[in-house]
Formats: structure tokens, C-alpha cells, sequence
């Protein structure tokens, strides 16, 4: 009973901190969005030169660890001169990791896209460009939505990452408590069922859009 | 050019190169094999007038897909000239040469011929209607209640008024044929394409397609459609137009074929469906 009772008690010191994980996990997401899809069409262009830095960029963030991204960017950048601060050191780690894993979600789900969809909008008098726009790239992301769903739960929980790099998020908060109290047991339990809790809902969702976009592929 | 020609075909040539990509075999003895070339318009000519309708029949593999699919550029070509009410298709000419043009100057010839697909091919994550304003909208540049007012109208003339808020998945084939019509209508163009628009079809959905087609014809649009069914073209066309192997070998009035053939491969078509002409009897 004790131990219920002491994790509920930790509870509100360690929901002062989702805002933090939200913050890092939804900016993060956007940059990621949007840099995957661009990296995506660097993939399959037709300039030898995109495709190849396009890809050295996908093998090496998806090559090495993403905490070692992280650390490179907060502890090393400073180094030559780039000093950023903890919040957006983790948007930036984290959005450019994640940006290399959604690229090859988009690249495969452009490529899956009906070779049909596309006569069909040329032969209405669509250009190749509005073609790609209009209409392979919305239908994609059809397809990509489950993943890209998966992937924001993911990050959701690469984010106590951010720790190491000062960030105050649910992680480095309970820390901060643990060294006060050394309530370990209550405080590290509380602070995985946070994560679960906010991520458990996600899963939901996720099952809803994919099932949503199976209907109308 | 005669004034009221709508589509000019000249000596079109098309080939398809096959597999550029070196065989196991050839790679590892390092010897090159011949590129295989299949050459599948071999000089083709054929005008289509305003407001006439051109049935194209010819078995399997002839190359009618590939001629319908030259006049709008979905093809290349290597010979010859396409016009559309006068516009060069997909070229430009420099010094008697042809010369590949900007894209976004064949997609602006593109909205003056309506193309309609053996698989529909609608927009999956469009609405019936969607589907429809889409390219009002995207290429047009209308508004979306303009798009909606010019859209409308042309899903009731395919008998689908009541369907415009339908996912094509919630389509029957008959329904999303009638949708891919309306679509290409809707732009307007001079010219609308068929290439073997029931041939996907159950075929208790093939009747509702082809009176759509009829309807069409009746309002006096421009038409070339392929097709393997010979009651639709007998009654349809105001030119049938034989091709066998990457030529044209007969063309006339569809009473004149069916009843009096002239080429072999005409009567070996005609005899396959179950038409034998009189003077076979
Ligand atoms: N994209 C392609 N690549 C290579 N060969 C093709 C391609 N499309 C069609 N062909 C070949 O060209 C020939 C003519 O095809 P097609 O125009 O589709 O004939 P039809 O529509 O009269 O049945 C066939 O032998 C076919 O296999
Ligand atoms: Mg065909």
C-alpha cells in the first residue's frame, strides 16, 4: 500500500514535466516531417548529386546511435562555435534522426503510389510537378500514416533521452527527485507509467488512422 | 489540314526498347546483348473529325493502346507528327527535327483531350465528386464552388448525382468508369479517348458504361474509342478503323466492314466474335 501510495505522491512533480516532452516530441516531429519528405525526394530524384547526399545522410543518422547525435550536438558543437541551448538541442538531435527513419517511410510509400494515379492526373493536363503534389504525395501519405504514428510514439520515448543533454524532461526530472528523496522504487515506477500513459492513447489512435486509411486505399 | 480536323495522325512510329538492363549471362561473360527492340507503330496515319466518332478495333498486342496513348503523350514517339486542333503533341519542331517540349507546355495541350482508362484509374482518396473538381481545381485554377458548379452536373449526366460523396472504394467498376467519364468531361476538352473502357467491367456493368458512352457521342463529341465490343461499335461508330501489327489495314464505315470486309485480318476478327459476313455465308 505504502508503495501505491508513494508513487501516486511523485506523480505531480513528474507531470510538471510533460510539457517539456510534448515540446521536444512535437517539434521535433515537425522538423522531421518535413525534412524526411524532403530528403524522400532528394532519394528519387533525378540528380545523381541529391541522390547521393540524400542517401550518405540517411546512412549515417540511421548508422550511429541517436544519444550519440544528441550528445555530438549539445557537447561537441559548442566546440567549434555553435552553442545552442537544451530544449532546442533536443528538437534539432531528435528531429534529424527521426527525419532520416520517415525519408525512407515516404520514399517507399511515393514509390507504392499507383503508376495509374499518375496517368490519370497527367492525362487531365496536370504538370509533372503538380502531379507529384497533388497527387502522389497526399496519397502517401495515406500510406505513411500508420508509421508515421509509430514513429511519433517512439519519439515520445527517445525523448528521456534528452536527459543527458540537461533537458528537465520526465527522465531527468525524476533523477532530480530520486537524488532528493531516494524514493527509487516510486519515483522510477511513476515516471514509467507517465510514458506509458501518455503513450498508451497514441496506440489507439494510430490503430484508428491506419484502419481509416486502409478504407479508402 | 482540313479545317474541321480535330486529330492528325502522320506516319507515327513507336518502338519499345525491352530490358536495357544486361542479363546474369551477359554481365558475367562481359558480352553485350542485342538492346530488344519491339517495334510497335509502324507508320501510322489517321485524321479524326469534329464531331466524329472512330471506333478502333484490332486483336491483342496490335498497338491500340499504344496509339491512343501517343496522342496524348503518355508514349514517346520516334517518327511522325500528332496534332490536336493544330498543336504539335509533346514536340516542338526545329529545322524539320523534333525536339522534346517544356512539360508544362504538353500538359497544357493535354487539357484539350479527355482520356478514359481500361482501370478507371480514379483518384483513391478523393470523393466521386472529388474526383471530379480535382483537376478544376488543380489545373483549371477555379475556385472550389465554381469547381463544385462545373462538376455537379456532369456526375448527374453519368447518372451518379446521388453517389458524389462516395470513396471510389465504395464504387462498383461500372460507377467508377462513369466517374473517370464525368472527370474527363468536365475539362471540356475536343477530345475524348476510350481505350477499352468496359474490358475491366463484370459484365452486367458493361450495358450502363457503353449508353453513357452513346449518350456522349449523340452531343457531338469529338471521339476515338477502342473496344472489343462489335454490337457497341456497329451501332456507335461513324468510322471503324482496323489495325493489325502496328498498321492501320481497313477503315470505313461500319456497315461496310461488318458486312463486306476487305483485308483477311478484318474477316478474321469480324469470324472470332461471331460475325460472318454475307459473302463468307
Ligand atoms: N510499356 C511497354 N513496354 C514494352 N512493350 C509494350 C509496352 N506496352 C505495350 N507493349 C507491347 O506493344 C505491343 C502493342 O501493345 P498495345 O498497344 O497495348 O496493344 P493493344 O492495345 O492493341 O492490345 C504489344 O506487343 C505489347 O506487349
Ligand atoms: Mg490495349
Amino acid at each position: 500500500m505504502d508503495f501505491i501510495n508513494n508513487t501516486l505522491a511523485v506523480f505531480p512533480a513528474l507531470i510538471g514535466a510533460v510539457p517539456v516532452v510534448l515540446q521536444l516530441a512535437l517539434g521535433a516531429m515537425a522538423l522531421a516531417l518535413v525534412l524526411g519528405l524532403l530528403v524522400a525526394l532528394a532519394r528519387i530524384s533525378n540528380f545523381k548529386i541529391l541522390r547521393a547526399i540524400s542517401t550518405v545522410y540517411v546512412e549515417v543518422l540511421r548508422g550511429t546511435p541517436l544519444l550519440v547525435q544528441l550528445v555530438y550536438i549539445f557537447f561537441v558543437l559548442p566546440s567549434v562555435g555553435v552553442e545552442i541551448e537544451p530544449i532546442p538541442a533536443g528538437i534539432l538531435g531528435l528531429g534529424l534522426n527521426y527525419a532520416a527513419y520517415l525519408s525512407e517511410v515516404f520514399r517507399s510509400a511515393i514509390l507504392s503510389v499507383e503508376h495509374g494515379q499518375t496517368e490519370a492526373a497527367l492525362s487531365l493536363g496536370y504538370t509533372p510537378n503538380k502531379t507529384l503534389w497533388k497527387v502522389v504525395i497526399p496519397q502517401s501519405f495515406v500510406v505513411s500514416m500508420g508509421p508515421i504514428g509509430n514513429y511519433f510514439i517512439a519519439m515520445i520515448k527517445d525523448t528521456a533521452l534528452a536527459s543527458v543533454i540537461a533537458v528537465t524532461e520526465i527522465l531527468k526530472t525524476a533523477n532530480i527527485l530520486n537524488s532528493q528523496t531516494f524514493q527509487t522504487t516510486a519515483i522510477y515506477t511513476a515516471a514509467a507509467l507517465l510514458y506509458l500513459i501518455i503513450s498508451l492513447p497514441l496506440s489507439r489512435i494510430v490503430i484508428v488512422l491506419e484502419r481509416k486509411a486502409r478504407a479508402i486505399g | 489540314m482540313a479545317e474541321n480536323t480535330v486529330i492528325s495522325i502522320q506516319d507515327v512510329h513507336k518502338t519499345y526498347v525491352l530490358s536495357s538492363k544486361p542479363s546474369f549471362w551477359a554481365r558475367i561473360t562481359g558480352r553485350t546483348q542485342a538492346e530488344k527492340r519491339l517495334e510497335v507503330l509502324k507508320g501510322v496515319d489517321l485524321d479524326i473529325h469534329r464531331g466524329e466518332t472512330v471506333v478502333i478495333l484490332g486483336s491483342s498486342g496490335s498497338g491500340k493502346s499504344t496509339l491512343l496513348r501517343c496522342i496524348n503523350k503518355l508514349e514517346t514517339i520516334e517518327g511522325g507528327r500528332i496534332y490536336v486542333n493544330g498543336h504539335l503533341i509533346g514536340y516542338e519542331e526545329k529545322d524539320g527535327q523534333l525536339v522534346a517540349e517544356k512539360p508544362s507546355l504538353t500538359a497544357k495541350k493535354r487539357t484539350d483531350i479527355g482520356f478514359v482508362f481500361q482501370h478507371f484509374n480514379l483518384f483513391l482518396n478523393k470523393t466521386a465528386l472529388g474526383n471530379v473538381m480535382a483537376p478544376l481545381r488543380d489545373v483549371k485554377g477555379l475556385s472550389a464552388a465554381d469547381a463544385r458548379k462545373k462538376a455537379l452536373p456532369n456526375l448527374e449526366m453519368v447518372g451518379l448525382g446521388d453517389r458524389a460523396e462516395n470513396f471510389p472504394s465504395r464504387l462498383s467498376g461500372g460507377q467508377k468508369q462513369r466517374v473517370a467519364i464525368a472527370r474527363a468531361l468536365a475539362m471540356e476538352p475536343s477530345v475524348m479517348l476510350f481505350d477499352e473502357p468496359t474490358s475491366a467491367l463484370d459484365p452486367e456493368l458493361v450495358g450502363e458504361v457503353l449508353s453513357v458512352i452513346k449518350k456522349i457521342a449523340q452531343q457531338g463529341t469529338t471521339m476515338a474509342i477502342v473496344t472489343h465490343e462489335m454490337q457497341f461499335a456497329r451501332e456507335i461508330a461513324d468510322r471503324i478503323v482496323i489495325m493489325d501489327q502496328g498498321v492501320i489495314v481497313e477503315q470505313g464505315h461500319p456497315e461496310a466492314i461488318f458486312t463486306n470486309p476487305q483485308h483477311p485480318k478484318t474477316r478474321a476478327l469480324l469470324k472470332r466474335s461471331g460475325i460472318v459476313p454475307p459473302q463468307d455465308k
